[in-house]
């Protein structure tokens, strides 16, 4: 069953700053009390309205955080229902963290624009025309749905996918098998429904347990520094994201690994990947390297293409503004501090975005960081809806795994096949809740294109 | 020349199995009622198979009857053999179906529309259908003129019906009753749109001329359980049916003819059921099977023809004659009747809402065939609540709509009328989300107030059906009372069903609870058991067993709910919603869904959409 309470971090996603997650619904309070301990020891339920208190919220035994949490009661909150804002130090990572935590607690992701609609439907707004919330509401979900058309082409969707589509042939052989008693259709038996409860339950456990790692959910816009050896790829990473992670040397192909690092740009958040020098190599290791920062391109949201400004264009260079040139992508021309050999035209005619820096010094990356920003504002991308687009698909998965359980407890009491597609059914829904499918639909589908039954 | 045939509340166009049951409960329900039959002889036809019931369809059957329609009634009066299928697969698919006498069904419904009170039963074809300020006027090929208020269309595969076997092709309806040729037009002109779709039918063939030496036997259940909660004696199963099995010659004669089909030979335009695919399509599309199960099934008791269940079939009659021949058991049978498949006219179902009138027509209904469903119980289904609405709308009563939540009647058309058929649409259990409280055993406690409410529960059922509620609360009482203490005979009934024996005293109820243990298992125990209906029993235990899962859809009832009762208006352009995706708004014109809730279910709403479309309520 659905809760009827909602959370979503309510913050955009900048570096530093206080990060806001807002839990809003009758069970606000009671779900975090769940995972908020505060230093007085007073639970939040026993706080009054417009009250906040000093904290920590926990997950497991772990402590995440430290927070204020501020206790809203209804009908005096912004949605007009029982509020708790949990204010945490900000950063992708903690906010996200503390978001999921109050979703394993049972709160539910909030759908786009679910707070404003709340707040109308309660008479909280002081909107007069119903109009502007239905503009803020369809330009959130619009926001959304970009955000879960990326979710779906991650490598995550295709797991949760394919745990829904054996599902979903499982129900369809039940339906077969009792719509259709007078086809000879293999009988559906303990043994098959339990094997497929067992992997489908392996699948999804390990997908649980692995799914901060790998690129898949990390957040932002996929990011990419490429360019020929030796441009100073590690050393503009490094400059972004403000730490000393690649190794950075003169030695060309030093970089041989993609090295990925998320980090914020003026709002906008980047998962940044530094590749392997592009050129054409025989070292068969490097080539690798190579080959993946090639794919990576082809795929990624946006590239930063280095030049060295101090070195003649090369055929190498041709390559890269070939291979990128249909992508969002900004030429950087590195190492303006050194004696410029570079034709920049040859570059700024098929690269329309182009900043001079000097990675080393820093000079012009203020100017890198707006430019940036202008790329990912036309992008129209919304960070924060793909933090909960990878969270809805999250609990989805979550969601399948306990009706999973309950089919499975079923199906060992010896419950009747009938009671046990109800937990199966219940299953494939949730996870179809993110595409908007129904379960009988494509039950009925797959029945009719997967068993020869007839009359 | 025309003539003015008089006045009437309610038309039936079509006395098949859509139009008994609209026909009946209007004229029942007091509106005095005119139907119309292509051919006297037949009324409640059963040209497809000679079958009730079914998976699903035995659900539907049963609540019609709760509701107080006709056809589980005459089902029990002319069966001839009963099953409940699914008896190991759980008590949401257990479904009842009936060998019936198809000769004696058909006469049967007819002489209950002789004698009901308020109904004139007429064999004519109607030609047109005229809108009037405050009706229609019908008129018949013999120029008779009828003035009415409502109507029905019930046209079954008559409307433009052709018939394909092989080369040949003809206008006909089915079992060679001619075509309705002129209705069609008519119905264009008023600006409804016409699809073709198709369907088809075995072949009958000479019992004598069939070896069932050799063929696996199919028995009735003992007793029969019948499907009208009024038959109380349903008597003893009378005949036997067999099963046989296709092999690779069949296949081979088959492909080897494939390009004479009309089907793959292009000349059938209707799109057919995936689920009632002729023998070649269940040939071709699913090539590695090796082999196709049959069933022999009498067609009556006073005739020797057999129906051959799953061997439909549209390829020419020789080619059909070569194929039965390499089936064990009619080797040397002979062809009564051969196999056909037929396409006929019928509409959009997205066209009407949920009380299953049109849109754009007040007063004009549609059931059945027509409204592309498939199968007799389905028609009843419709008809049953379009003649109702026709007769409440003439009363100035809020209509009859059924919610998912009550029914399969109320899901079939919700279907329909929200999603549309792109086949024809046949009903399964699969298709309802609510399986484990729309059971076949509880369609009287889900319907029978609401027959009642509607006016067709008569005071002497009603009665009986409280009794009976009465009775089943009682029961529940005493089994959440009474304490079965741990000893030998207790246990050892526990233990031959492989659960734990006891070690202090349990209720009844929690030893019912466990999935191994039936009513019947602890009838030696159960000193104080009352006799009672053994319906009774069943819904108790299943009730008792799967409280859990009924407790879980009970809840997701309560939501929908909450979304079915915020109604939409009637008539609105979506497009002033600015906030909609274009899809929504052109499905939401299209569709015109009530509530909410039915606006949920169309495909191409999201749930983005329902919330603008909940703003914009709240503001109206």
């Amino acid at each position: 069953m659905k809760s009827d309470t909602i959370a979503a971090i309510s913050t955009a996603q900048g570096e530093g700053g206080i990060g806001v997650i807002r839990v809003s619904g009758k069970n606000s309070i009671e779900i975090c009390d769940r995972i908020f301990k505060a230093v007085s020891g007073r639970k939040l339920s026993d706080m009054k309205g417009y009250t906040a208190a000093l904290g920590h919220v926990y997950k497991d035994d772990e402590k995440l955080d430290e927070v204020i949490a501020t206790v809203f009661r209804e009908p005096h909150s912004y949605t007009g229902e029982n509020i708790v804002e949990l204010s945490c130090h900000g950063g992708i990572f903690i906010t996200r963290e503390i978001l999921r935590t109050v979703i394993e607690a049972g709160a539910e992701p909030a759908l786009a624009g679910e707070f404003t609609k709340r707040a109308f439907l309660n008479g909280k707004l002081d909107l007069t025309e119903a109009e502007a919330v239905i503009d803020i509401i369809s330009a959130k979900s619009k926001n959304a749905a970009r955000a879960a058309i990326l979710a779906k082409e991650g490598a995550l969707w295709r797991r949760i996918e394919n745990i829904k589509n054996k599902l979903v042939t499982t129900a369809a052989h039940f339906s077969a098998w009792a719509d259709y008693p007078e086809e000879d259709i293999e009988e559906v038996s303990v043994e098959s429904l339990s094997n497929t409860f067992n992997e489908c339950l392996f699948d999804l456990n390990k997908l649980l347990s692995t799914y901060d790692m790998g690129q898949t959910v990390k957040e932002g816009i996929d990011t990419v520094i490429a360019g020929k050896p030796n441009t100073g790829k590690s050393t503009l990473m490094n400059l972004i994201s403000g730490r000393n992670r690649s190794i950075v040397t003169d030695i060309p192909g030093t970089t041989r690994d993609i090295i990925e690092e998320t980090v914020s740009v003026g709002g906008v958040i980047l998962r940044l990947s530094d590749t392997a020098g592009m050129r054409d190599t025989e070292d068969k290791v490097e080539k690798i390297g190579v080959d993946i920062a090639k794919s990576r391109i082809k795929n990624c949201g946006l590239v930063l293409a280095v030049f060295d400004a101090g070195r003649e264009l090369d055929e190498d260079d041709k390559k890269l503004i070939e291979n990128v040139k249909d992508a969002p992508v900004i030429a950087v021309i590195n190492k303006t501090d050194l004696e410029k050999k570079l034709d920049e035209k040859y570059i700024g005619d098929r690269i329309e975005k182009i900043v001079k820096i000097s990675a080393k010094n820093g000079e012009g990356f203020d100017e890198l960081c707006q430019l940036i920003e202008k790329i990912a504002g036309t992008a129209d991308f919304n960070p924060s809806e793909g933090i909960l687009a990878n969270e809805r698909q999250r609990n989805a998965a979550k969601n399948a795994k306990k009706s999973l359980e309950e089919a499975t407890q079923a199906l060992n009491a010896g419950m009747t096949f009938d009671a046990v597609t109800v937990s199966i059914e219940e299953a494939i829904e949730n996870i179809l809740e993110l595409t908007g499918e129904r379960v009988s639909d494509v039950v009925v589908d797959n029945v009719f294109h997967n068993f020869c039954v007839g009359k | 020349m025309k003539y003015n045939a008089g006045k009437f509340d309610v038309a039936v166009i079509g006395a098949g199995h859509a139009g008994i049951e609209a026909a009946l409960a209007s004229a029942r329900l007091g509106c005095q009622t005119v139907v119309f039959t292509i051919n006297m002889d037949a009324v409640g036809n059963c040209p497809c198979n000679p079958s009730i019931g079914g998976t699903a369809k035995g659900h539907l059957v049963r609540e019609i009857d709760a509701l107080g329609g006709e056809m589980g009634k005459t089902a029990d009066e002319c069966f001839l053999q009963s099953r409940m299928l699914n008896r190991g697969k759980g008590p949401a698919v257990h479904s009842l179906r009936a060998q019936i006498d198809r000769r004696k069904y058909s006469d049967v419904m007819k002489h209950k529309l002789e004698l009901q009170e308020n109904l004139q039963l007429h064999q004519a074809e109607i030609t047109d259908i005229e809108k009037t300020d405050d009706g229609y006027i019908l008129t018949t090929r013999m120029l008779a003129q009828y003035e009415v208020k409502a109507v029905v269309i019930a046209t079954g595969t008559y409307l433009g019906g052709r018939i394909f076997v092989g080369e040949v092709s003809y206008e006909s309806g089915p079992d060679g009753i001619f075509a309705a040729s002129f209705l069609g037009e008519s119905l264009k002109k008023l600006g409804i749109g016409l699809r073709r779709f198709k369907t088809g039918t075995p072949a009958r063939v000479l019992r004598s001329s069939i070896d069932f030496t050799e063929l696996e036997e199919q028995l009735g259940d003992e007793p029969p359980i019948p499907f009208s909660y009024d038959t109380v004696n349903l008597g003893e199963n009378k005949v036997k049916c067999h099963i046989s099995w296709t092999n690779e010659k069949t296949k081979e004669i088959i492909l080897e003819n494939i390009h004479r089909s009309p089907l793959y030979g292009g000349k059938i335009e209707g799109i057919g059921p995936r689920y009632c695919p002729s023998l070649e399509d269940k040939i071709v599309r699913f090539s590695d099977k090796k082999r196709h199960q049959l069933f022999i099934e009498p067609c009556g008791l006073n005739t020797e023809e057999m129906y051959l269940q799953g061997m439909s079939s549209s390829l020419p009659e020789e080619v059909q004659l070569k194929f039965y021949h390499t089936i064990k058991g009619l080797e040397n049978a002979v062809i009564m009747r051969p196999a056909y498949a037929i396409e006929y006219d019928c509409i959009d179902p997205t066209q009407m809402n949920a009380a299953l009138e049109f849109k754009d027509f007040e007063g004009l209904y549609g059931a059945g065939q027509f409204n592309g469903s498939s199968g007799y119980e389905e028609a009843a289904a419709q008809g049953f609540v379009a003649g109702v609405n026709a007769a409440l709308k003439i009363k100035g009563k809020e209509p009859l709509i059924l919610e998912r939540s009550s029914s399969y009647i109320g899901t079939l058309i919700d279907d329909l009328v929200t999603k549309g058929a792109n086949e024809p649409y046949r009903m399964m259990t699969s298709r309802s989300e609510y399986r484990l409280i729309l059971r076949q055993d509880n369609a009287d406690v889900r319907l029978t107030p609401i027959g009642r409410k509607i006016g067709l529960i008569s005071d002497e059922r009603w009665e009986r059906f409280n009794k009976k509620q009465e009775l089943k609360q009682n029961e529940l009482k005493r089994i959440s009372k009474v304490v079965i203490p741990p000893g030998e005979r207790i246990n050892e009934i526990l233990v031959s069903r492989e659960t734990s024996p006891l070690s202090t005293g349990a209720k009844l109820i929690d030893l019912l609870r466990r999935p191994q243990i039936s009513y019947k298992d602890l009838e030696p125990i159960d000193e104080t058991r009352p006799e009672l209906d053994a319906n009774i029993f069943e819904q108790v235990e299943i009730e008792v067993k799967y409280a859990g899962y009924i407790e879980k859809q009970l809840k997701q009832v309560e939501q929908m709910e909450k979304l079915e009762k915020k109604k939409l208006p009637e008539s609105f352009d979506y497009t002033e919603i600015k906030g909609l995706r274009l899809e929504a708004q052109e499905k939401l014109n299209k569709i015109k869904p009530i509530s909410i809730g039915q606006a949920s279910r169309i495909s191409g709403v999201s749930p983005a959409d329902i919330n603008v479309l909940l703003i914009w309520l709240s503001q109206r």
